[in-house]
């Protein structure tokens, strides 16, 4: 079974002022896996993602994705090379509508230019045509289609959640990344989302990264996660091993959990 | 097919009003003043439009478009008075300079963001009228005398360029991702727009119609001064795009033609003129505080109540 390299993080860190937020960071992802990266509040998490996707420059390592360096690249260029992702927060454009928001990210691969559509030369049409069609097609995918004249920020919580993921695969990434894509949801809504996940995957030949701290969907949909506390990793692994490692017990839980454990 | 029924009627709109105008200026209905106050009206009108591409729809908070006016004024006025240039040619040197300034303002100062970026263009607005203050070329704080050339023509078709190029702009994947900006800049980069790219784009457009309605303005008032294009006139265009509502292109143009005419009105009484337009702003703000329209378009409030007839 070889598969290919995607994603190679290798001793990432970065440093605000003084402190170090995230060091040593080494993380790869093969084409088509489903990894998580889990920790406890604070431990880095969002940054490594923020790093991962140019919002933040790491101060040190190096970042290859697909055979590209793209460390330093400024975030929509990180985008244009195929990786896409959520927020942890819900960033919705809220007052433009649902297919306006999937349109968006459509944008990248649209080619018609501004002195076209100013003039609107037979180009705009057909490349706006081009563009309705697919954003129509994403949102039939994850069933928002009936909701696309609606403003994204009428729409009910869970499917805000799902417009974002539709709005990160309109760009049409190799790689997802999912920022606590079950935050705020109950049970159903999160069996819902680790079945739409395992779906998106299979048909869009997808790799994901994703941050959670619901453990029953991390250890139900991920072959592999990463640990992060204290901005270093601390393991990694299948799900089995990591719910066995007594590093992972301690960072969740504290050091005298694991002292009653093994007594 | 709907489309271009829409398009077709709306020129047909634009069309109606021209030849009423014109009709009722030939038959002598309205006299000087009144021609005056349209014209000044599209002034206001190309102002509105084109700050509200920058604050209205790219959410680039910029209070220096007087400064972009005044160079669009001046170099007009220089192609007509010192190199004999046709009035049509003077306009487009205009438009293209002040759009250059905005491309030179735009680029260092849009990396700023919210009350920073006010503050800079602000500055940058002072800047340029200082300079036109200190050349003597244009005759510096006394003014330069410009002969009168603009009509009700000119600036109609002005208002009309300025609003068909921003409207298409705007319903285009490029407007899209200017809005998105607005919305949430971090997103926006995220989802792969260049978002400088857009914001500077936006700002230039911006630029070059206010440079537009300078050249009118100029070529209008038989002289033009420097102080005329201090940060108060940014303020009253900036409140033009607040008082339509911040993103609405026709709330831009209802609120440049209504306090246009609160204006006009106003002047018969000199003594409580503030006091009155101030009132005016007051209570609209408090009755409508996102604007006479909010971020809707007056076409997108017509659908709707057809919408709502159809399913009835």
């Amino acid at each position: 079974m070889t598969k290919e390299l995607l994603l190679k993080v290798e001793n990432v860190g970065i440093q605000f002022g003084g402190l170090k937020a995230v060091q040593n960071v080494n993380i790869f992802l093969n084409q088509g896996e489903l990894v998580g990266l889990i920790g406890p509040n604070g431990a880095g998490k969002t940054t490594t993602f923020n790093m991962l996707t140019g919002v933040y420059q790491p101060t040190e390592g190096s970042v290859i994705f697909n055979g590209h360096n793209i460390k330093g690249l400024q975030p929509y260029k990180v985008t244009s090379m195929g990786i896409s992702r959520t927020f942890q927060n819900i960033r919705l454009f809220k007052d433009m509508t649902v297919l306006d928001n999937v349109k968006v990210a459509n944008h990248r691969l649209a080619k018609h230019n501004i002195i076209s559509s100013i003039l609107r030369l037979p180009s705009h049409f057909k490349g706006e045509a081009e563009m309705e069609k697919q954003s129509i097609e994403f949102l039939k995918i994850f069933g928002l289609d009936i909701y696309q004249n609606d403003l994204a920020k009428n729409l009910p919580y869970g499917m805000q959640r799902r417009l974002e993921i539709a709005r990160a695969l309109a760009a049409k990434p190799k790689l997802l990344l999912l920022d606590e894509p079950a935050a705020g949801m109950n049970p159903q809504e999160t069996q819902d989302l680790m079945e739409l996940i395992a779906f998106i995957r299979k048909e869009f030949d997808l790799t994901i990264l994703l941050i959670e701290h619901d453990m029953h969907l991390v250890m139900g949909i991920c072959e592999r996660i990463y640990v992060l506390d204290h901005g270093q990793l601390i393991a990694d692994g299948n799900p089995e091993e990591i719910r066995n490692n007594p590093k992972v017990i301690e960072a969740y839980l504290g050091e005298e959990v694991v002292e009653d454990v093994k007594s | 097919m709907k489309k271009s029924k829409a398009f077709l009627s709306y020129s047909i709109l634009a069309l109606v009003i021209y030849a009423a105008v014109q009709v009722m200026i030939s038959s002598g209905m309205i006299d000087a003043y009144y021609q005056n106050m349209l014209v000044t009206m599209c002034i206001n009108i190309m102002l509105a439009v084109s700050l509200h591409i920058v604050i209205g729809i790219t959410g680039q908070f910029s209070i220096g478009h007087a400064g972009f006016m005044a160079v669009g004024a001046y170099f007009s006025a220089i192609a007509t008075m010192k190199f004999g240039l046709p009035f049509p040619v003077a306009i487009l040197i205009g438009a293209v300079v002040a759009g250059l300034a905005g491309l030179l303002v735009g680029v260092p100062s849009l990396r700023l963001k919210g009350d920073y970026l006010a503050i800079a263009t602000l500055g940058f607005a002072e800047i340029i009228r200082i300079v036109f203050v200190n050349v003597e070329f244009v005759g510096g704080a006394a003014g330069m005398v410009v002969n009168q050339m603009s009509n009700w023509t000119y600036a109609y078709v002005g208002v009309i360029l300025t609003i068909l190029v921003i409207a298409n702009f705007t319903n285009s994947r490029h407007g899209r991702g200017c809005i998105s900006i607005r919305e949430d800049e971090i997103a926006a980069d995220a989802m792969g727009i260049n978002t400088t790219y857009y914001k500077v784009v936006a700002f230039t457009i911006g630029s070059a119609f206010a440079g537009v309605a300078g050249a009118i303005y100029a070529h209008n008032f038989f002289i033009i001064q420097p102080t005329t294009f201090g940060f108060l006139k940014s303020f009253d265009i900036l409140i033009l795009v607040v008082l339509g509502g911040l993103g609405s292109l026709s709330g831009s143009v209802i609120a440049a033609v209504f306090l246009t005419f609160v204006t006009t009105y106003l002047a018969n009484f000199p003594e409580t003129r503030m006091i009155i337009y101030s009132l005016v702003l007051i209570i609209v703000m408090l009755y409508r505080p996102t604007g006479l329209l909010g971020t809707k378009e007056i076409t997108s409030v017509f659908k709707f109540g057809k919408r709502g007839g159809s399913s009835a």
